[in-house]
């Protein structure tokens, strides 16, 4: 469904649209399944950087395949995971990461949603709160019927 | 000279929906009856113009009418039928106004069914639908007309062709689904202004709002599910849900509308969470006005290029900010006016109500800072960019999901008011017995991840057994005799049946999701014919292929015979299409339906082994699709429900809190 709105817009000339049709190519595939599966798992992170939210494991763009192989050629030279995705973060930035890191700058995006489920949870609680009052407020003087309350009013006068 | 009074028809509608927006409000405001009386008549001619000008544009479509910049852009002679229909809204221009028609439908079902509202409530209603028209009809005949003309000696012999990818069944209905969902919270959203200039909200109003409201949530639960489908088996590798910003627009005011959907409940039955659900009813419009923003503007491709090419984008923004900042000033000057109703123990019907609407807020919370965050990263830092992909949602979403999922059984098993959660949980005995031997079952036979499959596994049964289970204590089953059982089940309120429905769907999606993701196998090589793939414990051997002819299309066919212990099963075919307007080509899986998942064998291009072929098994992921079907039955019942209809309007304005509690 995105693909539809995508290639709207791609007639639209606004974005550049690159099929989504097939991704990583047998021909790229590592020997040692142990290693593919490793490079599977971080490829589903990485952004393919032309494309729209797109990870490179599933985008044929020619610069995801790069990465692929990139990516492939560093676990293959013994980088463990963390090193690989760190070598293609300090070279095409933070911007490849599909799961932005924990920083100052991401506090919003990651507590936001919580912060929201609080917000709204001591919302909940001060609208009960106030209501109880003046629920409580109104049996009081729902309490008195007229009479009682002249008297009431006559008593506190004398 | 059809086109042109298809234009002119537009600019009447706009003129009419502005006599629609000024006249029942002015006459609302001062008490003039004749006034108000205005208003459906208004709706309706509105509705029959714009329907004219979107019949025009169809009608251009069939004729093949080139001298019409939208047709040639988007159309080609060669294209059948019912692709030259879909064409219309397969593009910008197309689509806005395929947006207005269904809006002014809107506004002329409110005025053609809703004869026992109050006039004044109704005026304003139709009033502030009528608003609404007048700032999308303005943007359609400024900035985004779809008649406009090339000049005749300019005119070509053959369109451009629409995006093949387009090209497919289900991608004609999934527009309009998700549009009429979309749109259609307008009137949610019209109810509520309406209430706020009232300075009333009853459950009497809550029982006018609930059916449209259900009708647009139960449009958008299909529209979304037959998008996510299409992706499924069009884009070639069987992923359904990417989390794009496209998507995550329509998924924000689907859980938005679902929070509203339970939170009138409350309002209808007792009283009370009155001011919350103006909130959300806000709320859920003003998301799908800014989905339409983000889909509708070229925001998403970078910020840089929105403010670069502003004119269309900043004129949605426009309406947005009018129509989302005037209805929050409103609100934050008349919500202290509505009177609160009845008080609630925090463990009660209400209070599990309020848990959920917390919980669906706070994930469209989360997917809404997903999703914007980059745009606001990049206006804010001056260029910088970031990511924010599946990673983040399946986390941030899924944390917020789990406590909603685990609530949706015990939810209905609480009274209203006052309510024993040892004894509600009591009720549910059974079905989380079944759902605890579930779990066990799969941790003891499956592979992969075992411990957060059965864990998943679990909740889905827990979810779907927990709705069986308030189901047979309604109907007494196993307490009464079977046909009394029966009886009462015939009996059930449309809304009860709707909701075990629903929440029976919501266990169906969960069990799909976990079983696909958690089991999914997938094979990714290159064949040469006589060669055998096995995925999922079927054998598919690669025979043959050739070259096919569509209508405007060439294919590369290949065909796979699957069997199972050597016992052949069926001949699949898998295609490469290149459609011939554009050049573009598209895959069209072969896919094979079994009860235990999906077989799903896609091609690709021919390397030096062969064909490359990609062979998937998708354990159980047809439970999605059904679940959302369920879904969206449950609000087809749900709508049937005669207390909807039936004069009960006047009835529950006077006692509320005496309706039987649901």
């Amino acid at each position: 469904m995105n693909k539809f709105f995508a290639i709207v817009l791609s007639v639209l000339s606004i974005a550049v649209l690159t099929p989504r049709a097939l991704a990583v190519e047998p021909s790229e595939m590592l020997k040692d399944p142990k290693l593919e599966a490793r490079a599977r798992a971080i490829s589903k992170n990485l952004r393919c950087l032309v494309c729209q939210n797109e990870s490179i494991d599933e985008s044929n763009a020619d610069l995801a395949r790069d990465l692929r192989v990139l990516l492939r050629e560093r676990l293959k030279a013994g980088d463990t995971d963390k090193q690989a995705v760190d070598y293609l973060v300090s070279r095409y930035g933070e911007y490849v990461l599909l799961k932005p890191r924990l920083s100052p700058h991401t506090y919003i995006l990651w507590f936001g949603p919580f912060l929201v489920l609080l917000i709204g949870g001591f919302g909940v609680y001060y609208a009960r709160r106030r209501a109880a009052a003046s629920k409580a407020a109104a049996k009081v003087e729902a309490a008195l019927s007229e009479d009682e309350r002249k008297r009431l009013d006559e008593l506190l006068k004398s | 000279m059809i086109v042109e009074l298809g234009h002119f028809a537009l600019v009447l509608a706009f003129a009419v929906a502005v006599y629609q927006t000024i006249v029942p409000l002015y006459g609302a405001m001062r008490g003039d009856q004749q006034l108000m009386n205005e208003a459906p008549a208004a709706a309706i001619a509105q509705f029959v113009l714009v329907a004219a000008a979107f019949g025009a544009l169809v009608w251009a479509y069939l004729q093949s009418d080139f001298s019409v910049l939208n047709v040639w852009a988007n159309s080609h002679t060669a294209k059948p039928l019912l692709y030259k229909i879909t064409g219309v809204w397969s593009n910008h221009e197309g689509s806005m106004l395929l947006w207005v028609s269904i809006l002014s439908l809107f506004g002329m079902a409110v005025a053609v069914f809703s004869g026992n509202l109050p006039l004044s409530l109704k005026a304003r209603v139709l009033g502030v639908q009528g608003s609404i028209s007048v700032g999308f009809l303005l943007y359609i005949i400024t900035v985004s007309n779809p008649f406009e003309r090339i000049p005749l000696d300019q005119v070509p012999m053959q369109g451009r062709g629409f995006n093949p990818i387009l090209q497919d069944p289900a991608l004609a209905f999934h527009p309009p689904l998700l549009y009429t969902g979309y749109v259609g919270f307008s009137v949610a959203f019209s109810f509520a202004i309406a209430a706020l200039m009232e300075g009333k909200v009853d459950a009497a109003w809550a029982r006018w709002v609930r059916p449209w409201t259900l009708a647009a949530w139960t449009f958008l639960t299909l529209g979304i599910a037959l998008g996510s489908w299409w992706a499924y088996y069009e884009l070639g590798w069987g992923g359904w849900w990417f989390w794009d910003p496209v998507e995550n627009a329509s998924l924000m005011p689907w859980l938005a509308g679902a929070a509203l959907l339970h939170s009138a409940i409350v309002v209808e039955k007792r009283n009370t969470l009155k001011i919350w659900t103006i909130l959300l009813a806000i709320i859920a419009f003003s998301l799908s006005l800014i989905g339409t923003f983000l889909v509708r503007s070229g925001v998403l491709s970078s910020v840089h290029a929105f403010a670069v090419d502003p004119g269309r984008g900043v004129f949605i923004l426009m309406i947005l900010l009018f129509f989302i900042g005037g209805s929050f000033v409103l609100y934050a000057a008349r919500a202290g006016t509505l009177k609160t109703g009845g008080l609630f123990a925090p463990i009660s019907r209400e209070g599990a109500l309020v848990v959920n609407n917390l919980l669906m807020s706070a994930s469209a919370a989360a997917v809404f800072i997903g999703t914007l965050f980059p745009l606001a990263y990049e206006a804010i830092t001056g260029g910088g960019k970031i990511t924010v992909g599946a990673p983040y949602f399946n986390f941030t979403f899924g944390i917020l999901m789990i406590p909603l999922l685990l609530l949706i059984p015990v939810g209905p098993m609480l009274s209203w008011k006052r309510a024993d959660l040892f004894a509600a949980l009591q009720r549910l005995t059974a079905a989380a017995g079944i759902a605890i031997v579930s779990a066990i079952a799969v941790a003891a036979i499956a592979y992969g991840h075992p411990v957060m499959a059965a864990l998943g596994i679990a909740l889905g049964v827990w979810i779907i057994a927990g709705a069986l289970e308030e189901l047979a204590i309604r109907i007494k089953l196993f307490r009464a005799p079977l046909s009394t059982s029966l009886r009462r089940l015939w009996k059930l309120p449309g809304q009860a049946l709707g909701m075990t429905l629903a929440h029976l769907g919501m266990g169906l999606v969960v069990l799909g999701i976990i079983a696909s993701s958690t089991w999914k196998e997938e094979v990714i090589t290159s064949v040469r014919p006589g060669e055998v793939i096995r995925a999922g414990g079927y054998e598919v051997k690669y025979l043959d292929e050739r070259r096919e002819q569509g209508p405007d299309y060439i294919a590369e066919q290949a065909r796979f015979q699957v069997s199972r212990d050597g016992r052949p099963i069926a001949v699949v075919t898998s295609e490469k299409r290149s459609f011939i307007p554009r050049g573009m080509p598209t895959t069209e899986v072969g896919l094979l339906h079994f009860l235990k998942g999906d077989l799903y064998v896609a091609i690709g291009d021919r390397d030096k082994k062969g064909r490359v072929v990609r062979v998937y098994f998708h354990p159980f992921i047809y439970l999605m699709w059904l679940g959302a079907l369920f879904m969206a039955f449950g609000g087809f019942v749900s709508l049937l429900d005669r207390r909807f209809r039936v004069g009960v309007a006047a009835r529950a304005r006077g006692n509320a809190a005496a309706q039987p509690a649901e």
